[in-house]
């Protein structure tokens, strides 16, 4: 087991590297440094001392891959491949544009995201299963058939409408909950409440569909035929049989994303004007703040890979039929 | 004079066009190919949303017809100058409604502004009040007491124009399946009628009803009111909203286009030479898999930002520049939904090359590609058609977030992540203005719930493994 998790792990270093580079491409040599300083400097008619002056305060000033000038490893450290992507392997994520340290932003930032995405994960799965087993209980008749067209609604509905909606119903006119905002501590789940049930219910409509198709290949299974057979009741069969199988690509399927809930949801955290993860990356997005968009691509990839693993693991943990290979 | 306009994704699209009908040509006497659409096209579900589609798609294509209008020549000129507004076919059928623009915001059917105004009354005196509209509901004296009567006016005569077309549709259509089923004309009309025709015609003469009666609505009225209000610079919110058809259905369709060569061609040779190829195409799609996908989006969407701010001369016009920023999104989406079409190919592929019919071609010694290309293509298509149409909606809903997101379109682009995004800020307004959500959404909507039902449909024909269950 320990052999294998190494073994993925090391796996996950060419693609990181993969990661790091194609960053660096879209980032320094599509647009070279100037490009991005003339940008951020505004006018059109920006003077070449302005220019250098920008690239010295924000530490662009190196050229990209191999220093001439140094001497020695300067030669390679001195330049703005190591010092702004290589530096991303050891989480040193610099300083933003505008001048702010990094990670700790990330590390103040991470735990409103994590309050917003934790609870709509977990209520959204007990909904959904909720909703798909009573679907698959009643298969073929009308109710399944209706309530699979109201996922088809439901999922057709832009996520959008259902924050916009949502904030104009509970907080606009009914006045339950804050329109926006955050707070730390236990005064938080007034702000949380809202953002919560919404992210479920927006993810009903694709979730349980997608859940009610694992249903449906488990009560067709022999095992099941057999137990009714045997003259169990179908709900019991439901619950005990069907459940705990349907349970496993389901939970699996949920492995992959629990590393990535840490950065947030864009739109959610921006409406919501929750300072977590999420809306830091779209305050970065909207400056243009390159260096935090850079972190955050970084951040994400290593979390999607960590969920890659997580999964492979949680395979052969729930299925002895898996070996690890 | 008019000057034509191709812009980048307007010759996309005409080939996508070409494509689709090219295909349409070459399936049309093949059986194994026509069958499951002959199955799709049987379902009442289907062809609703067909017909939906359909109308989507021809409003997209007429308003992928640009031109420039020439300026009225000045005296001693030789040259004939062309005005920077680049119009389509679709804005010159929309008349009015892009041409009457308001002071500001003013609710659907109003005539009266929304905001109110000082007006210096007759006497000198300064009156806040709500000034009329210069076109919605121009026409009337007293807006009070006229404005319900014109506004039913109007609709009876819609109705009834409505009516006619249907009839003539339907006896047109009874005509041409009278041909086709060698009956009389009244029995195929009756057959329609009842629905017990094989296509279920009825279904799609009922959805074509809704449509043709929407458009005798938006003909009748448009020129005399804002149907769907207008927004904070007076623009027509309808306007707004039916331009925004292309722009969905650019992204929806021309992203799939761009990455249908590299997932296909890429899965094939990693699921059929395996080795080293499959290892280097795997790490590919699992690196830029592992980006998330918004990220991804907006670092390369804000890297075009620079290009195009620092190469203004490349452009001619803004509708040029917008453009040029739709078909980056749409190549950058095309590259960010790729790997998952890729992988499940590779997966079918190398299931395929094993089978016996592949290994006899191999063994009587058939060339590497034309194995590719005759043995194994025509046995992934159906994958590739469920990802197609399955993609589709998908893409339509993640342009409206990524404009939100400011990742997307051009801001000067209609679409209706722009419109959302626009409107959103006047949420917080007293009392709220709703109509440009409400017209943005139920647009989306409507093509979304559309293009969803009928890939359902779609997936069960196509998808030998349920076909096989029935």
């Amino acid at each position: 087991m320990l052999a294998y998790i190494i073994r993925r792990t090391l796996y996950a270093i060419p693609i990181l590297i993969g990661v790091n580079l194609l960053t660096f491409v879209l980032f320094f040599v599509v647009n070279t440094p100037d490009d991005v300083a003339r940008m951020h400097l505004g006018a059109k008619r920006v003077t070449p001392e302005a220019i250098e002056q920008w690239k010295q305060e924000h530490g662009y000033d190196q050229p990209l891959l191999y220093n001439r000038k140094a001497s020695g490893v300067a030669k390679v450290t001195d330049t703005i491949f190591y010092n702004k992507s290589m530096r991303l392997f050891a989480f040193d994520f610099g300083s933003s544009d505008a001048g702010r340290d990094i990670g700790e932003d990330i590390s103040q930032r991470m735990w409103p995201s994590l309050a917003i995405a934790l609870p709509t994960l977990l209520i959204g799965l007990l909904v959904n299963i909720s909703f798909s087993m009573l679907l698959a209980f009643f298969r073929g008749t009308y109710l399944d058939l209706s309530g699979v067209m109201l996922a088809v609604v439901l999922m057709s509905v832009s996520s959008l409408f259902y924050i916009i909606g949502g904030q104009y119903l509970f907080s606009k006119l009914l006045h339950l909950v804050p329109v926006s905002g955050y707070e730390s501590g236990m005064q938080a789940w007034r702000f949380v409440l809202l953002p919560v049930a919404i992210g479920v219910f927006s993810g009903i409509g694709a979730g349980s569909r997608w859940y009610r198709t694992f249903f449906l290949e488990e009560v067709n299974r022999d095992y099941v035929r057999t137990a009714r057979a045997k003259g169990l009741p179908e709900a019991r069969l439901l619950f005990r049989h069907v459940l705990r199988n349907a349970m496993v690509p389901i939970l699996t399927g949920i492995v992959v994303i629990l590393p990535t809930l840490f950065m947030g949801s864009l739109i959610m955290e921006s409406f919501f004007g929750i300072p977590g993860l999420g809306s830091y990356t779209i305050e970065a997005i909207q400056t243009q703040d390159f260096a935090i968009v850079r972190a955050m691509v970084f951040l994400g990839s290593v979390l999607y890979i960590l969920g890659l693993l997580l999964t492979d693991i949680s395979y052969t943990l729930v299925d002895p039929r898996i070996r690890l290979s | 004079m008019i000057q034509h306009v191709f812009l980048w994704t307007d010759t996309l699209i005409f080939i996508l066009l070409v494509a689709v009908l090219g295909f349409a040509w070459f399936a049309r006497n093949k059986e194994h190919l026509r069958a499951p659409w002959r199955e799709v096209v049987r379902s009442r579900m289907a062809v609703a949303s067909l017909v939906v589609l359909s109308i989507y798609t021809i409003t997209g294509l007429l308003d992928s017809v640009h031109f420039r209008k020439a300026l009225p020549t000045q005296e001693g000129q030789q040259e004939v100058q062309y005005s920077g507004d680049v119009l389509s076919v679709l804005d010159t059928l929309l008349g009015p409604m892009r041409t009457q623009d308001e002071k500001t915001y003013s609710a659907p059917f109003a005539a009266y502004l929304y905001a109110r105004e000082t007006v210096t009354g007759a006497d000198g005196e300064k009156l806040r009040i709500f000034p009329r509209l210069e076109y919605g509901g121009a026409g009337l004296t007293d807006p009070a007491t006229q404005k319900g009567a014109d506004i039913a006016r109007r609709t009876v005569t819609a109705l009834a124009e409505a009516v006619a077309v249907l009839l003539l549709l339907y006896g047109m259509l009874g005509l041409r399946l009278a041909s086709k089923w060698r009956q009389s004309w009244m029995s195929a009309l009756g057959a329609i009628a009842k629905g017990t025709s094989d296509v279920p015609w009825r279904t799609a003469l009922l959805t074509l009803g809704v449509f043709v009666l929407l458009i005798a609505l938006v003909v009748n009225l448009s020129g005399a009111y804002h149907l769907l209000g207008t927004d904070k610079v007076g623009q027509d919110v309808l306007y707004q909203t039916i331009k925004s058809i292309r722009t969905g259905l650019v992204i929806g369709t021309l992203t799939t286009l761009v990455m249908l060569p590299f997932a296909v061609f890429l899965g094939m040779m990693a699921g059929y030479f395996r080795g080293w190829v499959d290892d280097v195409i795997q790490y590919i799609y699992t690196t830029l898999n592992s980006i998330p996908g918004v990220l991804l989006i907006a670092a390369a969407v804000m890297m075009m930002q620079v290009y195009v701010a620092n190469h203004p001369e490349l452009f001619e016009t803004m509708a040029e520049r917008a453009d040029i920023r739709l078909l980056f999104l749409v190549l950058i989406l095309g590259i960010t939904s790729w790997t998952g079409l890729c992988r499940l190919l590779r997966g079918e592929t190398l299931k395929l090359r094993e089978l016996d019919y592949v290994q006899a071609a191999d063994a009587f010694g058939v060339a590497k590609s034309s194995i590719l290309v005759r043995h194994l293509l025509p046995n992934l298509m159906h994958l590739v058609m469920i990802a197609v149409v399955l993609d589709f909606s998908g893409l339509v809903l993640a342009e409206a977030v990524l404009s939100y997101v400011g990742v997307g379109v051009d801001p000067t682009t209609q679409s209706w992540g722009n419109m959302i995004n626009r409107a959103r800020l006047e949420m917080a307004r007293e009392p709220m203005v709703w109509w440009s959500l409400l017209a943005s959404f139920s647009f989306m909507f409507t093509l979304v719930l559309a293009a969803n039902l009928f890939s359902d449909v779609v997936r069960d024909a196509f998808d030998p493994r349920l076909r096989a269950q029935r």
